[in-house]
């Protein structure tokens, strides 16, 4: 490396060990916020100001030009998928490209609308557009859960990793397999299932909404009495067991929170993509 | 064995096996001495399988035994093999305990009470030094072991494990991991808390006992060992145990005490110091010979070609060039002037003053490591900012600083024979000024490990050193066109200081009138507000602190403590004072410093009234994240977790960036206020991994990284050193289908560090080499934009800091969304 590139790097570093941390919504001081308003500003404008010929939709010139901008928009704004996963080469950021993400994305909802020129039906062009709201709106979702979520699952974590969660779990267990040992049948048999439960059990509904009915740990919480030491020690564990759990299946439930709506996001890009592409094919076909 | 030897060789490490393979090829009477039941006890303990490295590469082996990379396996049996061939006169379980008579005649004491009569002695035990033997009756009892290979081997027994450091609990863990073995396992501990060991440690320890899993007895000592039972001291008297194997790990004795009682001497007190020997490396003992690691080489192929040429010097051969001649050469040969390599170690042993104390062996090992460089007049050496932990020294010519960042013109000289750059080796921090040639140079830059070597091995370099530093310390701080004579009257009274974490040099409301310097580590600077302290700033090494009283002669308006431990300089006030008089350009200067300290005191203290609340948070985090390693920092990882998403996307870029393993985890560490401190390196200062590193192949790069090069060995020191736990060892993972390939086709891991099951059978599958080897955040150095980590984080919660600048109010307590 040569001296000069390697004092390059160092002023870099140094603005960067230097800087405040922002998050990606108020990045650059809104930078992309201001640069969509713009964008969407422009859009109305021109809408508004241009004479549209018969009427404002999509086939007029103004029409075109409001399409390509919305097409470029929501390839490029589908690229995110890949550019998160390759980082290199190139010095940007995934910060800043989320920024532009949303507040871009956003804009769409004016040059996609005025693209329809609000001629709505039932043919695949609306599909597009529908299909390119709901995008949108699961996007908007996942900036409030973005926004909210983050400082609950830190709580929650209780500096915490998830592989430690789940060994204190199992140490729990291992005591809970020996108090057990002097219980009844019955009450014995409860906390064997509780044990025997895994900890995941309860498929994609309970992790969603932290409700785990099938709990065993719970019905076997329900079941125990406290009359014999035996019994108020399996109790005092199994009730570590319930929090311990309850740990776990919060920490599921806000990670699910944060994915779950990344998932329908993508989804639903993909169904857009190939939506758009039936729309201009047919567009072209029909000219 | 009767007769005298010509030669004893004690110790069979590669060293001293290289050393009798070839006396017995050149037909010398000899005999090999070793204390265990094999041979080369330290590579014998090696982890199984464990990779064996041939560094350095360019250095040929001078050995009548062969040694190429491979498994420890593979080298200990083709050893054994070639020991056996070429007749080598070898006696196992000899432990050497005594060492009397003089050149000619000595006398050997072995422990088995058996006398080995020789004339010379090359000694080549290592460093390793030998276990602390239990002090009770009964300590030599067959029922002992200091060392415990495989926890699995044992079942059905009662074992006593003694011993409350890090090894004693995993020795104890491991062997009652599996119940299935039916072990009785107790660890004694003499004290009531396990102070010395890793915090995680204990609590695996402690759960393990509220499990029943093992016993744990606190304040008991052992009292007497006796036939399957053994006799415990305890708080409530003695008791007696069934015992049938004990393990004791209570550390081991550095083999110092029993070198020096064969009259050898060290070149200096210091715990780093080695033995001084001669070019034929013999020490002050007439007749006994060190090599090898004990001598100050840990690498295998160094330590071999020692043995081979002590035995060429001890059969008379005084031509024999040392197996580094041609490594010499070739680093003089960019040097002016065409000279021989014994020139120019005469010339840089002679002309530069630190060296003066050391032998030609010493130099050599020290040139070794260093790096010589020719500069022509007003050549920059390096620049003001550059980062850089090594010290320079002239060896011909004389070079230039730059006092003045604003105007190079003013320069301040260092003449022939002098050093500079001694300020970056010492507080680690980037280099104070720019320096240039002023006249051709010859200089030497000796890397941090080898200037260190050099400091701790000898006593006047490191006195010298000392000065110097402290002299230039403070005109680089006072700066504005002071010279040496300005402040001579302070270095002479400056006293240099060490402090602890967390003790107070400065004390709010007191009265003394001393300056302090920081030489390395760092200071946090707090004030009572209210009843509570509340934390001003943070400085860093090269910051001066506790002029304000001297100015105005307050008292103390704050106190300032170590934030990790520290060195400063004290400086009386009073020679301070005189000093500002003569020079009114200071004076503004330290006006200027003051008031802005003023303000900031100033800006928090009125802050407290409106926003206590925040104030205290501020206070508290700052302190959470000095606590946590950040005082020694120079860029560190810290992620909001009122940000973090928990997608670990920092993490699978790090891997992406990096031959496909993370250094970092993001999970792990300490939270506090949503702040969060992931486990990734630091960057420290003065890095603790570098401590220990047989290759030295752990360095500061160019963009004050520090990073791991391709010598490393994997022997693990590293990561057994850093307090922070950051230093994985692993294999360089097999390549992964591209992404396009994983996004269309489903094809490989897909992005991030692929699973452990994939890596491994992927290896397999392309026959890759599977050495581990240390893996650490290198910063990203090398590539684009910086640090992976913090570019891939969608949301901006992973930021990489330097703590002087982060830990201040308008930093640490701006709300984030
Ligand atoms: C985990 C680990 C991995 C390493 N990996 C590598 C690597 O890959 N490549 C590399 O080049 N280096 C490596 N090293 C460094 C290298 O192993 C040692 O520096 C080297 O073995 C030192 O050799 P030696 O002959 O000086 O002493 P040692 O190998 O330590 O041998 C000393 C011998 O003397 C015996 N002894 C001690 N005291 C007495 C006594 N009083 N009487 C009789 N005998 C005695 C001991 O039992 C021992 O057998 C590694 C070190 C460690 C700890
Ligand atoms: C039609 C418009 C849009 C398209 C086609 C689109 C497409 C995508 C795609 C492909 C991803 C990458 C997902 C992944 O691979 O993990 C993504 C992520 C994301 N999108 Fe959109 N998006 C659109 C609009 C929006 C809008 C309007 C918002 C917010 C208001 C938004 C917010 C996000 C966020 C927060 C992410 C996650 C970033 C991350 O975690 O890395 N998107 N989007
Ligand atoms: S590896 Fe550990 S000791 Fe070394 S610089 Fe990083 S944090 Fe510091
Ligand atoms: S700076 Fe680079 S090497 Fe270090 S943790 Fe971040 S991504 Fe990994
Ligand atoms: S990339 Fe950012 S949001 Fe994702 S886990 Fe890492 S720090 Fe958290």
């Amino acid at each position: 490396m040569t001296a000069g590139a390697s004092r390059s790097r160092f002023r870099e570093d140094e603005t960067r060990r230097d800087s405040d941390h922002v998050s990606f919504l108020r990045h650059k001081r809104f930078r992309w916020a201001w640069a969509a308003l713009a964008l969407s500003l422009a859009a109305a404008a021109g809408y508004a100001l241009i004479d549209q010929d018969p009427r404002p939709n999509g086939g007029s010139w103004y029409g075109y030009t409001l399409g390509t901008i919305g097409l470029g928009l929501i390839l490029w704004l589908s690229l995110l998928g890949v550019r998160k996963r390759r980082i290199n080469p190139g010095a940007w950021s995934l910060k800043a490209w989320t920024s532009a993400h949303v507040y871009l994305g956003l804009s769409l909802v004016v040059v996609g609308t005025l693209h329809t020129g609000f001629q709505i039906g039932w043919n695949v062009h609306s599909l597009a557009y529908v299909l390119m709201l709901l995008v949108i709106a699961t996007g908007v979702y996942g900036v409030v859960a973005y926004t909210t979520l983050p400082a609950r699952l830190s709580d929650n974590r209780r500096e915490m990793t998830r592989a430690q969660m789940l060994d204190a779990l199992t140490a729990i267990d291992r005591q809970l397999d020996g108090a057990a040992q002097p219980l009844a049948r019955g009450e014995a048999d409860l906390v064997l299932a509780a044990l025997r439960q895994s900890p995941f059990a309860g498929g994609a509904l309970a992790r969603l909404t932290g409700r785990y009915p099938a709990c065993q740990t719970a019905r076997a919480l329900a079941g125990m009495d406290t009359a014999s030491e035996a019994q108020q020690r399996v109790r005092a564990l199994l009730e570590k067991r319930a929090a311990q759990l309850a740990q776990i299946r919060g920490a599921l439930r806000i990670q699910a929170a944060l994915e779950v709506w990344l998932f329908l996001h993508i989804t639903l890009t993909i169904a857009l993509i190939a939506a758009l592409s039936a729309h201009v094919i047919s567009v072209f076909y029909y000219w | 064995m009767t007769g005298i030897f010509r030669v004893a060789i004690i110790g069979s490490g590669p060293a001293g096996l290289s050393a009798a393979a070839h006396a017995a090829a050149l037909g010398l009477a000899h005999i090999l001495l070793e204390k265990t039941d094999h041979l080369s006890d330290t590579i014998f303990k090696y982890q199984k399988g464990k990779h064996v490295m041939a560094t350095p590469a360019n250095l040929v082996l001078r050995s009548d035994i062969d040694f190429e990379a491979g498994k420890r396996e593979t080298i200990l049996g083709r050893w054994d093999e070639q020991i056996a061939a070429r007749k080598v006169n070898v006696k196992l379980n000899a432990e050497v305990l005594k060492v009397e008579g003089h050149k000619g005649a000595f006398r050997i004491a072995l422990r088995s009470g058996e006398v080995v009569d020789a004339e010379a002695i090359v000694l080549a035990i290592g460093t390793q030094g030998n276990p602390n033997r239990l002090r009770c009756p009964g300590a030599d009892s067959p029922l002992i072991q200091y060392q415990l290979d495989d926890p699995g081997e044992y079942f059905d027994e009662h074992i006593t494990v003694i011993g409350s450091g890090d090894a004693g609990i995993e020795n104890a863990l491991g062997l009652a991991a599996d119940p299935a073995q039916r072990n009785v396992v107790t660890i004694l501990n003499r004290s009531a808390d396990f102070a010395r060991a890793k915090a995680a440690n204990v609590a695996l320890l402690e759960e393990a006992e509220r499990d029943g899993r093992l016993i744990v007895r606190r304040e008991t000592e052992p009292a007497e060992v006796r036939t399957r039972e053994l006799l415990l001291n305890t708080r409530d008297g003695q008791e007696t145990i069934r015992c049938d194997r004990i393990i004791a790990r209570t550390g081991s004795q550095p083999p110092r005490g029993f070198v020096e009682a064969m009259g050898v001497e060290f070149s200096s007190p210091e715990p780093g110091s080695f033995p001084k020997l001669s070019p034929e490396f013999e020490t002050t003992t007439p007749g006994i010979h060190v090599i090898g690691a004990l001598a100050g080489y840990p690498l295998i192929k160094h330590c071999m070609n020692q043995g081979y040429d002590v035995i060429e010097f001890l059969a008379g051969n005084r031509d024999l060039k040392p197996a580094d001649e041609p490594l010499l050469a070739e680093k003089f040969a960019q040097l002016p002037g065409n000279r021989s390599v014994a020139e120019w170690l005469d010339i840089f042993g002679r002309n530069i003053v630190v060296l003066g104390d050391l032998s030609v062996l010493q130099l050599r090992e020290l040139m070794l490591d260093s790096a010589v460089h020719a500069y022509q007049p007003g050549e920059v050496i390096f620049r003001r900012n550059d980062p850089g932990s090594s010290m320079f020294a002239i060896a011909e010519g004389s070079v230039a600083v730059e006092v003045n960042p604003n105007d190079p013109s003013i320069t301040v000289g260092i003449e022939q024979g002098s050093i500079f750059g001694e300020v970056g080796l010492i507080s680690g921090r980037r280099r104070g000024a720019t320096v240039r040639a002023a006249e051709p140079v010859v200089a030497l830059e000796l890397p941090r490990m080898a200037a260190l070597k050099l400091l701790a091995t000898s006593p006047g370099a490191a006195r010298a050193v000392n000065s110097i530093a402290i002299e230039r310390q403070l005109l680089q701080m006072f700066g504005a066109g002071l010279t040496r004579a300005d402040v001579a009257p302070l270095v002479e009274n400056a006293e240099l200081k060490s402090v602890r974490a967390g003790q107070v040099v400065v004390a709010e409301g007191a009265d003394d009138k001393d300056i302090y310097i920081i030489r390395s580590g760092s200071m946090i600077v707090e004030k009572q507000v209210g009843g509570r302290p509340v934390f001003l700033s943070y400085l860093p090494a090269g910051s001066y602190f506790g002029e304000m009283a001297v100015i105005d002669g307050s008292p103390r308006t704050a106190t300032v403590k170590a934030a990790i431990k520290s060195e400063v300089i004290r400086v009386p006030g009073d020679g301070f004072l005189a000093l500002l008089e003569q020079n009114p350009g200071l004076r503004d200067k330290a006006l200027q410093q003051m008031s802005a300290r003023r303000a900031t005191n100033a800006f928090i203290e009125s802050r407290k009234g409106e926003f206590s609340g925040a104030v205290d948070l501020y206070s508290q985090t700052a302190q959470f994240l000095v606590d946590n390693g950040i005082g020694e920092a120079t860029d560190v990882l810290l992620i909001d977790e009122k940000l973090c998403i928990g997608c670990d996307n920092c993490e699978r870029a790090c891997a992406d960036s990096h031959e496909g393993l993370s250094r970092l985890d993001r999970e792990a560490g300490r939270t506090y206020a949503h702040l969060h401190v992931p486990t990734s390196c630091r960057h420290c200062e003065h890095p603790h991994c570098m401590a220990d590193c047989p290759p030295n192949a752990i360095r500061r790069g160019p963009d004050g990284e520090v990073f791991i090069d391709e010598t490393c060995i994997g022997c693990g020191n590293c990561q057994r050193n850093c307090p922070y736990g950051v230093i994985r060892m692993d294999a360089k993972p097999p390549k992964k289908p591209s992404l396009l390939q994983w996004m269309l086709l489903g094809k490989g891991p897909g992005p991030g560090e692929a699973p452990y099951g994939w890596r491994k059978s992927e290896a397999k599958k392309q026959g890759l080499p599977e050495a581990k080897l240390a893996v650490k955040c290198d910063m990203c150095a090398g590539i684009d934009g910086g640090p992976a980590c913090v570019r891939a984080c969608p949301t901006g919660a992973a930021i990489r800091v330097s703590p002087e600048r982060f830990l201040t109010y308008t930093k640490l307590a701006e709300d984030t969304q």
